[in-house]
């Protein structure tokens, strides 16, 4: 059987690659790609380590073909920082240690983000659940959600400014 | 290599002659959050995979005239979510769709796949029951339609033929003075596989019920329309009595298994304590009183 080709946008650029049919995405932006930002947990859907956005919408790239992507629009987290100027979430997770060891900060990321950009003033319950399908087993889980909810008053600031 | 095949037809024919094609090594993919997991544990090897996310009928929730509602079978819980109207009218459905799995998954599951799936404790499909959903089916043949309480036959199993797929959805227009309701048991707040789920709809005259129906799952080889829960319902004012009738109907269809996450005991009894709990809450619903959500 020949590749599948696939022309699909990868944080805003053009990108074209081929694919067989059940390579999944995640499989295709960590090999050929070589964007292993999106980190591979359980590979079923439950850890959210591979969490990205299709057309805007929260996705786990593992449970998706790479062949699917044709003609959307995809988000992954080295699409978060412009250039060397982190995301506001990015800077806040350092300056609040709101990660240890890191294999889930890339997925928690996207995810707050795809919230925030929905919702920009989420009660601590609404993160709580929205992140529900991002597993960390380091943190505990407080820290992350008190540095989403510290961004989100920051940015509501930043936008009344 | 790879010898499967990917595609993605634009219209239904052409979807029904790839799994025809394919003499039972296709499968459907919509939202792909069961799918991609059983091809990677081997439970499920298709040869061809038929992507049915460019067909309109197939991704598109439209207002029937009347006040009902089509849902193409591979609508995202996400979209379906987002829907004012369909939220409105079918609470307890969306609701019920809304409780699979994670943000991320309800980014792509759908209430089409999830009933394909055929698990008896698939969180949409005892609402569905209870809305007294028909499911548009399209196949070699032509189209058919299968009330939704028939279209499972035994835990992964359903009633399409080779060839067939599941193309929408049809939710008929509630009554006036109608609602619906959705709760599930498990053993976590959120992302877990229902010990009991159930879906109550109800229609109130008066603060009497004119009409009901209940869907229970997870307690059975398949979910069930528990026609006695509904008939010890219909008449009442949903007085302990009855509804303590109801909960006994429930607890008599239960033919649940003993699994870790509850025992034949547990199983039947919460099925009867849901029961109450969701008319409850469906009657509040319907009688204009809001009500938030199960989480």
């Amino acid at each position: 059987m020949a590749k599948l080709h696939v022309t699909t946008k990868i944080n805003g650029e053009e990108v074209e690659y081929l694919c067989d049919a059940q390579d999944s995405m995640l499989d295709v932006l960590r090999g050929p790609l070589g964007l292993t930002g999106s980190k591979e947990g359980c590979g079923s859907g439950d850890c959210g380590a591979c969490s990205i956005t299709v057309d805007g919408r929260l996705t786990c790239a593992c449970l998706m073909l790479a062949a699917e992507a044709e003609g959307h629009d995809i988000g992954t987290i080295e699409g978060l920082a412009q250039g060397e100027k982190l995301h506001p979430l990015q800077e806040k997770f350092i300056e609040m240690a709101a990660l240890q060891c890191g294999i889930c900060t890339p997925g928690v990321l996207v995810a707050a983000k795809a919230l925030l950009d929905r919702n920009p003033d989420p009660t601590e319950t609404e993160v709580r659940f929205w992140l529900a399908g991002n597993l960390c087993r380091c943190t505990g889980y407080d820290k992350i959600i008190r540095a989403v909810m510290d961004v989100a008053a920051d940015m509501r600031k930043t936008v009344a400014a | 290599m790879s010898d499967i095949k990917y595609l993605a037809p634009g219209t239904i024919e052409e979807a029904v002659k790839a799994m025809q094609a394919a003499g039972g090594k296709g499968f459907v993919l919509a939202g792909g959050t069961d799918l991609l997991v059983q091809m990677r544990s081997g439970a499920r090897e298709p040869q061809t995979i038929v992507d049915v996310k460019k067909i309109p009928e197939m991704t598109t929730i439209e207002e029937l005239p009347g006040g009902g509602f089509r849902i193409g079978a591979a609508v995202s819980g996400a979209v379906i979510g987002e829907h004012k109207k369909l939220v409105a009218a079918f609470p307890g459905v969306v609701e019920a769709i809304n409780l699979i799995g994670s943000k991320q998954v309800q980014g792509r599951a759908s209430a089409g796949g999830n009933l394909c799936n055929s698990s008896p404790a698939a969180d949409s499909v005892p609402a569905m029951v209870a809305a007294g959903v028909t499911v548009q089916i399209a196949g070699p043949n032509g189209r058919r339609e299968v009330p939704v309480e028939k279209f499972p036959t035994a835990p992964g199993r359903n009633c399409l033929q080779p060839g067939e797929i599941v193309v929408s959805l049809t939710l008929p227009a509630p009554a006036a003075g109608s609602s619906d309701a959705y709760l599930r048991l498990i053993p976590r707040t959120e992302m877990d596989i229902a010990v009991v789920g159930i879906g109550v709809s109800l229609t109130l005259k008066d603060g009497t019920v004119t009409a009901a129906r209940v869907g229970l799952g997870a307690v059975a080889p398949t979910v069930l329309l528990v026609e006695d829960a509904a008939k010890a319902l219909v008449g009442s004012k949903l007085d302990d009595a009855a509804l303590e009738k109801a909960a006994a109907a429930c607890r008599a269809a239960c033919k649940p298994i003993n699994d870790k996450r509850g025992t034949i005991e547990y199983r039947t009894k919460i099925s009867g304590v849901l029961l109450k709990r969701a008319a409850k809450i469906a009657a509040q619903r319907a009688s204009g009183a809001t009500v938030g959500g199960t989480h």
